[in-house]
């Protein structure tokens, strides 16, 4: 017994179900905010109401659907991998790398125009705002910026298994790393599903 | 190893499942301006929970995975669902 065989054993049930189990850590992450919102948002319900008028709808609504579209192209890709078209499956990753870039470029001119009307934390003009209002202010950046970072995250993933792709380490036997990296995306998706609607839809 | 989920889903099914959730994204912007006072809230995180479901199901597979997957995934939303009602039932309450 000279030679050590190093054989490739991946347990896909095992693996997957370890990726879910620290998608469940992410969720309480944000969750745990989401709760912070929520208390903070019932105590000063007037104060959140006036300063989520500030946010652009627009932007978010297109974020939202940026996001969802993303969410299909990667769920497509992993159709595609299994289908063993690697190569619509690459522009699949792609595409979705595309939107994620919109995504974090949409973010950039969002936060750009707050930041230019002076509202963030630790400004003159902050400190007018009533206690509800920069309360809101510094959630809207913590959770917003938290999502955007996972978003990164997300992206920078999805490049991994894009070269995987490309290179055939991923392919219709192997794709574990493909299928895991689409649910970081997707749970990327679904914080944003919540999140929109608690910053920018509300009454 | 035996994969119990060989299930691969169309591309049909994804360009559905996409329809249906702008569908409700549209609904939930539309809802804003129904004026419902305490229950536009309530509605926009209604929509919003049925959105997570159906991208749970579908596009993260979760209708094709295991029991196990699926209990666990449910129990965790339940659990976040207990400790937003005992913060809240605390905070009321003081």
């Amino acid at each position: 017994m000279s030679t050590n065989v190093h054989s490739e054993y991946i347990d896909r049930d095992t693996g997957k179900m370890g990726m879910w189990l620290f998608l469940f850590t992410e969720l309480y992450l944000f969750g745990g905010l989401f709760i912070v919102y929520a208390v903070m948002r019932s105590k000063y319900s007037a104060d959140f109401h006036l300063a989520a008028l500030e946010l652009n709808t627009m932007i978010g609504t297109i974020n939202t659907v940026v996001l969802l579209v993303s969410s299909m192209t990667v769920a497509m890709s992993l159709t595609a991998i299994q289908r063993n078209q690697a190569g619509l499956a690459m522009g699949l990753v792609f595409v979705t790398l595309l939107l994620a870039g919109i995504f974090i470029v949409n973010k950039y001119f969002e936060w750009g125009h707050e930041i230019s009307l002076q509202l963030y934390p630790g400004t003159e003009v902050m400190k007018t705002l009533p206690h509800g209002g920069i309360i809101f202010y510094s959630l809207y950046y913590m959770m917003t910026g938290l999502h955007v970072l996972h978003v990164i995250i997300g992206g920078v993933i999805l490049t991994i298994v894009l070269f995987k792709l490309k290179s055939g380490t991923i392919n219709r036997e192997h794709f574990l790393l493909h299928e895991n990296g689409a649910l970081y995306w997707h749970l990327v998706d679904l914080i944003w599903i919540f999140l929109f609607p608690l910053l920018y839809l509300i009454s | 190893m035996e994969n119990h989920d060989n299930h691969i889903a169309s591309y049909s099914l994804n360009w559905t499942v996409l329809l249906g959730l702008l569908i409700l994204t549209t609904l939930s912007v539309l809802a804003v301006e129904i004026h419902l006072g305490a229950f536009t809230v309530a509605l926009a995180l209604l929509i919003a929970s049925v959105k997570v479901t159906i991208v749970m199901t579908y596009f993260m597979h979760l209708k094709y995975e295991g029991i196990m997957l699926r209990l666990m995934a449910g129990g965790v939303f339940l659990l976040f669902a207990a400790v937003i009602v005992v913060t809240f039932s605390d905070y009321y309450f003081r």
